[in-house]
């Protein structure tokens, strides 16, 4: 299959991605050009593929309609916290049951694994209520908890795991014939191996957790509190109707930043995501 | 004799003391998986327990009534003329994002898979929308099939008028389906593109030597040698499917009429709009009986349709 190809062949083939590429780009710069297009020309026939005119008022009436500010930092920070507090969860979980020999290990393990059959979805109800005992509603610890210890952390374990198993015993035996504790062959020998794994869990949870919605609108109810998937769904005039180009504005602000990061780093990403845990 | 048999205890506790390495090591062990371990018991497997509590219970929040019931809302759930509707739209939705990501996920990973200059670009293009946020891209998918939007509008340039496609119930859920493959089909077709990478290229030069055309070799060595590959992607892609649920919610709310109200979607209405807690639990234990029979149907399938595993 690695043959040579003829060059008819070549074009025939970029010809085929090429096609096959539109719905996967073509969205993309329709909702970057479209939040610049006043309301009247949204709905232009023939479809604009560039803004005929230019309005650049939607970006700033995505601030002045919402506390957007306020929910981009509440998006980030709550990323930010569940994918390092997942890391090291699953990184220490995963090691303990690649490697470390203790009582009920395999017990242990099946009942961890046993909540990869859980999503929060089944679980949403009792989750709601134990929140609201605690007073914690419309706050985001369970937009924090819930990820950092149900199924994506579980995931997350499972991966690290499938990376330590793999990982030569001889490099940790050096270790402790000179004395190292477990702890310290953990942060000192075993984690610096496992970047590329802990990097595709990185990858994994923080996707997780920016495109939470069901918690969120489950959660919360104050706009200052909102995440950003569910404020970019209260840009409506009204009647409940959505404002298009404000919307895409606010949706373009969203979805860029982590779309510019990944082009920088996509090999790392992409390599990372094919070739560690998920294959074993 | 006394004075030995005194000597030996201390003896033994100076060379092998109470912290022996295998204790230490059995310490470390517990210490280290208890945050994970801890964290599940409390956030899902005790949630579990309740959430089967609660479905033997009529439960409305707005009244605060909350009653035993035994098996009454397992027997409402049967007699819901509504159920059999969410139920075949839960099977269409999931059986048809299977089969469109996976076979999409193939030939993109094929087609990725030659050795041509710049293949790269369309490998982190394909992948791309993985990256963007998942309510911005259903967002702009939903302007895009407005009866007035992008879609339709490039269709009429060429003289063809299409549907109202979230408002008519065949469009609306191959929309959904559509939406959410172009999605997440990267994932996939990186899974897909590094089993092809692994399989050896030995095979193909024999499987040439020996005449064989392009789609045999594909068939009788790529797909057994891929089928861990394919059995693991169809797992994830199956138990992500039942999940769907910010699609539903920004694209159709359901509609029109149950045509996409997926299993998920209906518990979040019956237990969040309708305050229905009681019946909301058992359609979450509906979820996990639905969720857990497949993972072990397909876990089981391993055996059957494996032929190899690394």
């Amino acid at each position: 299959m690695k043959a040579e190809l003829s060059a008819r062949m070549k074009v025939t083939l970029y010809g085929l991605l090429c096609v096959l590429l539109i719905p996967f780009v073509f969205p993309t710069w329709w909702m970057v050009t479209s939040s610049f297009k006043p309301i009247s020309d949204i709905f232009a026939f023939p479809p604009q593929l560039l803004p005929q005119r230019y309005d650049w008022t939607t970006y700033s009436k995505v601030f002045e309609l919402q506390p957007f500010v306020q929910q981009y930092w509440n998006s980030a920070y709550i990323a930010a916290v569940v994918t390092i507090g997942t890391m090291i969860i699953s990184s220490m979980a995963g090691y303990a049951f690649a490697r470390i020999r203790f009582p009920f290990a395999n017990t242990m393990f099946m009942i961890v694994l046993l909540g990869l059959l859980i999503p929060s979805e089944v679980t949403i109800v009792p989750l709601f209520q134990m929140f609201l005992q605690a007073g914690l509603v419309n706050t985001h610890w369970p937009l924090i908890l819930v990820p950092m210890f149900g199924a994506p952390s579980i995931f997350a374990t499972f991966v690290m795991r499938q990376f330590f198993v793999t990982l030569p015993v001889e490099l940790e035996e050096a270790a402790r014939v000179d004395g190292l504790g477990r702890f310290k062959i953990f942060v000192r020998i075993a984690l610096p191996l496992a970047k590329p794994a802990l990097a595709s869990v990185a990858i994994f949870t923080f996707l997780h957790s920016w495109n939470l919605f069901l918690e969120p609108i489950v959660f919360l109810s104050s706009a200052e509190k909102f995440t950003l998937p569910q404020a970019l769904t209260q840009y409506t005039d009204a009647y409940g109707g959505p404002m298009w180009n404000i919307q895409l504005a606010a949706a373009t602000l969203t979805a860029l930043p982590v779309l510019i990061v990944f082009i920088i780093a996509q090999k790392q990403f992409v390599e990372g995501l094919a070739h560690t845990g998920l294959k074993g | 004799m006394a004075v030995a048999q005194d000597h030996v205890p201390s003896d033994a506790r100076s060379t092998s003391p109470f912290w022996t390495v295998a204790r230490r090591d059995s310490l470390a062990g517990f210490l280290f998986i208890a945050p994970q371990l801890i964290g599940v018991i409390v956030f899902v497997l005790v949630p579990l327990g309740l959430v089967f509590w609660y479905s033997l219970h009529e439960w409305n929040v707005l009244a605060n009534t909350f009653t035993y019931t035994g098996s009454e809302n397992y027997r409402m759930l049967l007699s819901d003329p509504s159920i059999v509707r969410v139920l075949g739209a839960t099977a269409i939705f999931s059986v048809g994002l299977v089969i469109f990501n996976l076979s999409l996920a193939l030939l993109l990973a094929v087609l990725l898979n030659q050795r041509l200059p710049g293949i790269t670009v369309f490998r982190t293009l394909f992948f791309s929308p993985v990256v963007v946020s998942l309510v911005a891209w259903t967002i702009v998918w939903g302007f895009l099939l407005q009866k007035n939007g992008g879609i339709n509008g490039m269709l009429l340039v060429f003289g063809m008028e299409g549907p109202n496609w979230l408002r008519e119930e065949t469009t609306a859920m191959i929309s959904v389906i559509v939406v959410q493959v172009f999605k997440n089909v990267g994932l996939n077709m990186i899974l897909f593109l590094a089993a092809l990478q692994g399989v050896p290229k030995e095979l193909y030069e024999a499987a040439r030597i020996d005449g064989a055309p392009p789609f045999k070799q594909f068939r009788r060595i790529t797909l057994p040698l891929i089928s861990p590959t394919i059995l693991l992607t169809s797992i994830i892609t199956i138990v992500g499917s039942l999940q769907v649920f910010a699609q539903i919610a920004v694209l159709t709310q359901g509609g029109p009429g149950l045509s996409t109200t997926v299993l998920v979607y209906y518990l979040y209405q019956q237990a969040f709009q309708f305050h229905f807690f009681g019946y909301g639990s058992t359609l979450s234990i509906l979820l996990f009986v639905i969720v857990a029979v497949l993972t072990f149907a397909q876990w089981q399938m391993r055996k059957r349709i494996v032929f190899y595993e690394s």
